[in-house]
Parts: C-alpha cells; structure tokens; sequence
C-alpha cells in the first residue's frame, strides 16, 4: 500500500500544511515531526513561491517568510530527506507548477523518489494542463493530487476518475484562509466522485476548528487545514511545536469523534 | 487553426489557473465564439469603437522625424487620440459589452500605470457595469492622478500591498478576486496574456489597429511597410500592430521592450532579453524569473512595461523569428519622448516612447523609399511630471 493510502486506511485522516522554511529549515522539520506525534495523518510543505495566486494572505506572508532565508527547492527536498529518517509519514509537497517546471520535470520527480515525497499539489495546474508532467510524475512513482472546486460542476466525474493519491476538494471560492463559513456541499459532491472512483476525498480551504471538522469528517475522507496552523507558526515563531501539537490534537480527536 | 484551438501558441499559452476558474474560462470561450459572430454584437461594438472612441485612428505621416532622421518614411499611427488617450480602449469596450452580454453585473481589473484601469472604468460607466479595479500601491503613488480619474468614473479602486505592490502584484490580486467571485464577475484582461481564451480574445479586439494601418498605408503609399514598430509589456498594443501584417512576410514586426537601466543590470523589464521559459499567470511564455523559478521583481521607468513576462503570441513570433524584439532603456525612451515632443509637437507615453527610441536607431538605415509605422500606444499627460522628476524638475501634478 501507498503510504497515502496507508493515511486514509479505516481512518478520517487530519492532514497538516506547513510552508517549508518559514520560519527555518530546521524548525518546519520540528514542527512537522511535532504534528504527526499529535496525530497528523499526512503533511503538505509548500514549496515557497513568490506568488501564490490561489492563497490568502496568511499563507502569502509565509511564503515571503520563507524566501526571505533564502528556502529553494533543494532545501524542501532536504527537509523531506531529514523528515524521513524520523517518519514514515505520506509527505505531499505544495507549490506551483513554475518552479517545477524550471527545476525540469524529469529531475523534479525522480528528487522526489530519492527523498521519499508521495505525491504534489499544483493549484495551478488543472485537468486540462496536468499532461504536462502526469506521466513522468508517474513513472516516479509520486502521485499528483487533483482539486475540486465548488465550480467544478460537470468536471468532478472526469478529474476523480483519473485522479491519484487522494482528491482535494477545495471548500469554498477563492484563496486559501480561515472561513467562519464552509460553504461546500459534500452530500452532492461525494456521490459523484463515488460513482467513478473509490479514491479519498479530503476537504480543504477555510477548516480551523475542531466542530468544522468533525462536521466534514462525518462525511469527507479527510480534512486539510492550512491557514489555521501556519498562523499559530506566525504567531508563536520558533517556539510554535507545542502549541501546533496541541491545535492539531484537538483537531485528530474532532475528526476521530465523527 | 488547430493550435489556437486549445489556447496554444507554438509551445506556448495554455490554461495553467486554479480549477476554480476552469469552468469560467471554457464559458467565456464559448461565450465570445458565440458573440463575435452575432451581428447584434459586432454592430455595437463597431459603434462603440466608431462613435465612442474616435476611430479609425489616424495614421499620421511624421515629415519632420521623416527628414531629421534622414532614412524611411516613417508613419505614427495614432491610438493616442482614442478616447482615454491609449490603445487600452479598444480591447475594453470588446471586453466589458461582452460581459455585459454574458448577464455579468460587475468587472474588475488589474492595472499598471492606471491606463487600462481608466478605460476599464470608462466603459463600466458607460455601459452601467459595477466596476473594481486592481492596482499595486507603489503604482497608486506614481500615478495617484490615474487613481482618481478611475474614482470620478464611480470605479472602487484597491490599492495592492502585496509582493513588489506592482502590476505583477495587481494581477495576482485580481486573480484570486476573481476565483472569489465569478458568478456575477468578469475579469477584464489589460493585455495578452493570462489563460486562454484571454490572448486570444484581446488580440482580436486590438487588432483593429493593423487592419486599419494596413488599408491605410496602403491607401496612402501603395504598399506595404518595411517595418512596424510597437513597445511591449504585456503586449497587446503591439500584438494589435503586428496581426495582420503577420502574413505579410516582408513586413519587419519589431517589438521594443524596456530595458530600463540596461539589459546587463538588475533593473529591467526585458523578458525576451532577459527571460528563460516558465509558466506563470496561466501562461506558459518567457518570464524574468531565478533559477528556481521565482519571478523576479522587475523595473521600468514606464510602469505599463513594468510586467516579467511578455504574451505567448509574442513568445512564439519570436521563437518562430517572425517578429523581433529589441530592448530600450529608460534614458533611450526618455530621450525620444522629448524628441517626439519637439520634433511633431506629440506628448506620447513613455511607454510608446521605447518604440520611437528604436525608430531613432532604425530609421536612419533604411531606404528613402522604405515605410515604417510606430504604433503610438497612447498620450504622455500621464507621465510628464515623472519625466520632469527624472530630469531633475519637481513639478506638482
């Protein structure tokens, strides 16, 4: 089994997004190990870009956060490496498709073999473009996750059933950040991902507390939360481990309880 | 076209934008398909562009840059002289009756130096769109005259604090508005570029500027020019100068880009120059950019050029060899903005300027009987007081 798989195996599972490199190197390893000893089933580490169209501001600064030490793409890929000596954790890598591509498809993927990354989220990278790096991505074995969003409308059947990993279903319209609303419509969206495809589906974009998750959890596979923790790693800095345990504690039990 | 069809350009173009604007842009595309085969649409149009704009432009024959510069005939074709005193206009209209025709109640736009925010504005006035629009704040400060204008047009103008708070940053912002909103949202475009069907549908709405050059070159002299010139951010002005010469082999298209303080330094604009293959804004083009793929803050006196990438129409002309393109520095088009100045009496934009600036060097090696057209892209009011401060005046705007 995948170890993607192996995140949705009899479980809800919790998934966790860091920026990597904000506020360092080796703090995202810190605060990534810290998650899954909370019960983090899969974690996302965004690859830093200097402009990420599809986040809202609080992950907008982390990216610039990032940068401004200098995180490039070897050091992500570094980071993973030194995540895998500690943990078997499905890692997922977060960014957009330019520093891919200038990295080259090819070396891009077979890096993300050797490290032991599973698989990558491209937000700008939708169905009709995905040929641009599907096979090669495949041949290495990572797996590349595709989104669904509230205006996928007739498209859901055709991305789910040639969808890998896990589905993301993006929540809400817009950017990333935390919403008091979520707007997402799961009893309609399910059954049809269902229909074509026996693939997980986790629920991202706006999910902060432990109710919206329980509440997704009772019928999404998964849930994805982004701006929540990278705020907590905003506010407390260098010192946000035991806090980011603590939050995505109470955010495992949520979804454990649904 | 086969190529067109999928919103490719050679290798280039292509629809690299988050899944929740998929389905919008497959809309618009069927959309305008529709809509610019409907004679009720192309007869408001062309009377908009006819009655509220002010063409034809003219092309204006330049006697004394003719015979100072000792070379081609040369020949200015006037997108000035449109209504809100740039090309902007030409794409706006199509763009916002079109949205106005797909039921939409609100457009937004990102803008540079303020000029496509102003003809965004004009035409949500007048044709009673809700209107938003996008600019990076150290733009609202060099251009805080622009700022006001697209207020006065009942417009609601957001100041972008983001990245380097400039049209870049201003594009990225309308962008993730627009995946906020599209129910009731059409984002107009500024130039083209961004996901298909975007280059495509402002191409066509800018390329009146060569099939009107076309037939009245021809009308005037009896044939084709050697050379159209055009400056190029985005590249819309220029794509709209170049299209329908495109098959005119003989026709040299030559875009100019800004270089800034040169080519070799930190501070430019050249994406053709400078630039390597990326993909970016929904595009995949040539974009100043690192090794990892960051995009690289750029510069340019002129903030309409101030963009790190260029359109994936320009992109292919270029790898195909079909169009040239030459970069122009800060002091180049500032020399040539005061010369046009004094030469024809034409207060043009620093933008359009880097074109007259290579006119300068190109000119003079043609032939007599050789033609050549400078697009003249739009109206320097706009930029005067910055031209002032770069000569060292302070002068209030």
């Amino acid at each position: 089994m995948s170890r993607i798989k192996g995140a949705f195996e009899n479980k809800k599972a919790f998934i966790g997004f860091v920026t990597g490199g904000d506020p360092t190197l080796d703090k995202s390893l810190e605060f990534i190990l810290s998650m899954v000893e909370a019960g983090a089933d899969l974690i996302e580490i965004g690859i830093p870009f200097s402009d990420p169209i599809a986040e809202g501001p609080v992950i907008q600064e982390a990216n610039i956060r990032a940068l401004a030490v200098n995180t490039d793409t070897e050091s992500i890929f570094r980071l993973v490496t030194m995540v895998r000596e500690k943990s078997e954790v499905p890692l997922v890598l977060l960014t957009y498709v330019n520093p891919v591509f200038k990295y080259g498809y090819e070396r891009f993927f077979a890096r993300c073999k050797e490290a032991g990354v599973d698989g990558i989220i491209m937000p700008d990278l939708p169905y009709e473009e995905k040929g641009e790096l599907a096979d090669i991505a495949e041949v290495h074995g990572i797996d590349v996750i595709s989104l669904i969003a509230p205006t996928s409308n007739a498209r859901i059947q055709m991305i789910a059933k040639e969808a890998k990993g896990f589905l993301y279903v993006v929540s809400s319209m817009g950017v990333t950040g935390v919403r008091q609303e979520i707007s997402v419509n799961l009893d309609e969206i399910l059954p049809q991902i269902r229909a074509v495809s026996d693939i997980p589906a986790a629920v991202g974009f706006g999910v902060s507390t432990p109710e919206q998750a329980e509440r997704i959890a009772a019928t999404a596979d998964g849930v994805i939360v982004g701006s929540a923790i990278v705020r907590i790693i905003e506010k407390y800095g260098m010192d946000a481990a035991k806090p980011l345990y603590d939050y995505v504690k109470s955010m495992k039990d949520a979804i454990s309880r649904a | 076209m086969d190529q067109e069809k999928k919103g490719r350009y050679g290798i280039h173009g292509g629809q690299y934008v988050p899944e929740t604007l998929m389905n919008e842009l497959i809309i618009l595309e069927q959309q305008y398909e529709h809509f610019k085969k409907d004679p009720e649409f192309i007869k408001e149009f062309e009377f908009l562009l006819k009655e509220y704009a002010g063409r034809p432009s003219l092309l204006y024959y330049a006697e004394k840059m003719t015979k100072d510069l000792g070379g081609a005939k040369i020949y200015l074709k006037r997108e000035d002289l449109n209504h809100t005193g740039a090309h902007k206009i030409n794409n706006v209209l199509g763009q916002v009756l079109l949205a106005k025709k797909m039921g939409k109640t609100r457009v937004i736009a990102e803008t540079g130096a303020g000029q496509h925010g102003v003809a965004t504005a004009t035409a949500a006035a007048l044709l009673g769109l809700e209107c938003e629009i996008f600019m990076g704040k150290e733009d609202t400060e060099r251009q805080s005259l622009n700022v006001y204008r697209m207020e006065l047009l009942g417009a609601k103008v957001h100041s972008v604090t983001s990245g380097t708070q400039t049209l870049k940053d201003a594009v990225n912002e309308a962008m993730r508005e627009w995946t906020t909103r599209v129910d009731d949202t059409h984002y107009v475009l500024g130039s083209v570029m961004g996901p298909h069907p975007f280059p495509m549908i402002v191409r066509d709405f800018q390329s009146v500027i060569s099939e009107e050059a076309r037939e009245q070159i021809l009308e005037k002299e009896g044939k084709l020019p050697s050379a159209v010139l055009a400056c190029v951010g985005g590249g819309s002005n220029a794509i709209g100068a170049f299209y329908h010469f495109i098959p005119d082999k003989e026709v040299a298209l030559i875009g100019c880009e800004a270089a800034g303080h040169g080519v070799h330094t930190e501070k430019n604009a050249a994406t053709i120059a400078n630039g390597s293959l990326g993909i970016f804004h929904g595009m995949k083009s040539y974009f100043c950019q690192n090794e990892d793929g960051q995009i690289a803050p750029v510069y340019s006196i002129s903030a309409g050029l101030d963009y790190p990438g260029i359109g994936p129409e320009h992109a292919n002309l270029h790898d195909t060899g079909r169009a040239t393109y030459v970069p122009v520095t800060d002091e180049e088009a500032v020399c040539a903005f005061e010369y046009l100045a004094r030469t024809e009496g034409i207060i043009c934009a620093i933008e359009s300027a880097h074109a007259v600036a290579y006119a300068q060097k190109l000119a003079p090696t043609m032939k007599k009987d050789d033609i050549m057209i400078i697009c003249l892209s739009g109206r320097g009011d706009k930029d005067v007081a910055a031209i002032a401060r770069y000569r060292g005046r302070k002068i209030d705007e």
